[in-house]
């Protein structure tokens, strides 16, 4: 049998310290946690950073290292400081020290990086060795080129070979979800499709259990499947709560997609051991011809600069379409004007929160609120024509009246200046996997002494 | 004739990766899982988000009394249209649905 012990969600998150104490009592053979996911946006890894506070990062890590070191097992992280860059696996080292400074430890740390080259990149898709997966953007050699950062998503090979150096620590860059959970049962030859659907299962950590929030579970693999246990004092794993997470942020409820394979949950069967405990068998992992591992890569989509105002006058919060409306016409007339830019050159998205902001077109219970606020976003190609795009807009948000008749109305600015400047905007681009020869081609370990 | 929300338990929706949407109708019981999956067409799903009902990968999951939508982003997440990062009002748009 082989525990896996995974104390939440992600690292930033926190967790259940009671029950991370339960768990490790239980003997578990490795602690894995994830640090990231490209849930939040294209920035965090177009910019190399993390979403998570570095403050609790660090004391959510520290309190990981002494719980594996009582335990007597490895620590295990996937995908460091939310997009699993180099820079973030070089952060968390980093952090790893300052932690094992402060506790007077030494400790042997490997890290496995995923940042890729984007001119290696490019030249692999050149060759056809990178292919599209469903719903994928166009792509050519230049948008990969220009990615500010390319990240190649390990699988649990990587993952293994950073166990077989024997570290305390592993530090990884980008890895699937369920990699750092289904390293080590394979490793051991425990049930092949149980890994997998084991790890997907837990790497949400509570998530699928009662009480959620509380992070930790322990996952227990063996030769015929695996056993959820969640240790937080109120949290309970039941067949319904186990077989709904195979829904969360997943296209497909029944396959999963990893590198050499896919984990086929079709013949699953879920069965309640105790009011706590739910025992998974019947899943199924099928190899595949080709290894290949999915890639993440964000450019720079432009600069953005934003002006907000309220309106509260009852005659223009009840004509507040055709207000923006209006003010947009004008406003790019203006630009074009003023700028002799192009149409297509900029972009201004004029907002009405409390009307219709969230889903535009397909609101179809716009409110009649009391205030509204305006949310201007201007996108171009640099910061100082956005800016520059923004103080055209300036004056129309301030003044701009519903009839030429009125007498010049003013609307409400929370800032001055009114212009905020958002620096560069990246977008995704790549929903791709590269085939690779051997699974460690597009990776790097390296083991340090900390 | 009620909305999506009044017949299930409850609607989620939330990316699944920067390129899908996924849409989670937690029906709560057979009763309300056989009424949806007969009273809420793909078509109409398809209409209310704006997008082709060809696109929308459904699945009607009988065990869990849970019917899952997922369809191609209208709007790449992040991308400078795209009003909401984590997909998470496109619920509600299901959830006010009149059913058949």
């Amino acid at each position: 049998m082989t525990r896996i012990l995974v104390p939440s969600g992600a690292l930033g998150l926190d967790y259940d310290k009671t029950a991370l104490e339960r768990g490790i009592s239980m003997t578990p053979d490795l602690i894995a946690i994830d640090g990231g996911s490209t849930d939040s946006g294209p920035s965090y890894l177009g910019c190399g950073v993390s979403k998570y506070a570095r403050s609790s990062t660090k004391v959510e890590w520290k309190g990981l290292i002494e719980a594996a070191r009582i335990a007597g097992c490895p620590l295990v992280i996937g995908t460091a400081g939310t997009c699993g860059t180099d820079g973030m696996v070089d952060w968390l080292v980093d952090i790893t020290r300052e932690c094992l400074e402060e506790l007077g430890w030494t400790a042997r740390v490997a890290t496995l990086k995923s940042g890729q080259d984007p001119l290696e990149v490019s030249q692999r898709f050149a060759s056809g060795q990178v292919s599209a997966l469903d719903g994928a953007p166009e792509l050519d050699r230049k948008t990969i080129e220009d990615c500010t950062n390319i990240v190649a998503l390990a699988g649990a090979e990587q993952i293994q070979q950073a166990i077989e150096t024997e570290a305390e620590i592993i530090i990884a860059g980008r890895t699937t979800d369920t990699a750092t959970i289904a390293a080590l049962p394979l490793m051991r030859d425990e049930h092949a499709g149980g890994a997998w659907h084991g790890a997907k299962i837990a790497e949400c950590g509570a998530l699928c259990a009662t009480n959620p929030q509380s992070g930790v579970l322990m996952v227990e693999f063996d030769t015929a499947g695996f056993t959820v246990h969640p240790l937080a004092d109120d949290a309970r794993a039941t067949p319904q709560t186990v077989l709904a997470h195979m829904l969360y942020e997943n296209s497909d409820p029944f396959i999963l997609h990893e590198p050499g394979g896919h984990l086929d949950v079709t013949g699953a069967t879920y069965e309640a051991l105790d009011e706590v405990r739910v025992r998974v068998e019947g899943s199924r992992w099928v190899a595949s011809d080709r290894y290949t591992v999915k890639l993440e890569g964000a450019r720079v989509a432009g600069c953005q600069t934003l002006l907000m105002a309220t309106i509260r006058d009852p005659r223009y919060v009840e004509n507040a379409q055709a207000w923006i409306r209006d003010i947009g016409h004008r406003h790019a007339a203006k630009v074009e004007g003023r700028m002799g830019l192009a149409p297509e050159a900029w972009r201004c998205d004029l907002r009405l929160v409390g009307i219709d902001s969230t889903l535009g077109k397909l609101e179809t219970r716009p409110g009649s609120p009391t205030e509204i606020g305006v949310l201007c976003t201007i996108t171009a190609a640099n910061q100082d024509t956005a800016n520059e795009i923004g103080k055209l807009m300036n004056p129309y948000l301030l003044h701009h009246p519903l009839t030429s008749e009125e007498e010049q109305p003013t609307f409400s600015f929370p800032f001055s200046p009114a212009e905020i400047d958002r620096g560069p905007v990246h977008e995704f681009c790549l929903h791709h996997v590269m085939t690779l020869s051997d699974p460690m081609d597009a990776f790097r370990l390296d083991v340090i002494n900390a | 004739m009620p909305e999506v929300g009044e017949v299930c338990e409850k609607v989620r929706s939330k990316n699944a990766g920067p390129f899908w949407l996924t849409i989670d109708i937690f029906c709560g019981s057979e009763r309300a899982f056989a009424r949806l999956s007969a009273g809420l067409s793909t078509k109409r799903v398809a209409e209310a988000l704006g997008t082709d009902p060809k696109a929308i990968r459904r699945f009607d999951i009988k065990d869990l009394n849970v019917i899952k939508i997922s369809l191609p982003r209208p709007v790449v997440q992040g991308h400078p249209g795209d009003r909401d990062m984590h997909g998470a009002a496109w619920a509600s748009v299901v959830a006010e649905l009149v059913v058949d």
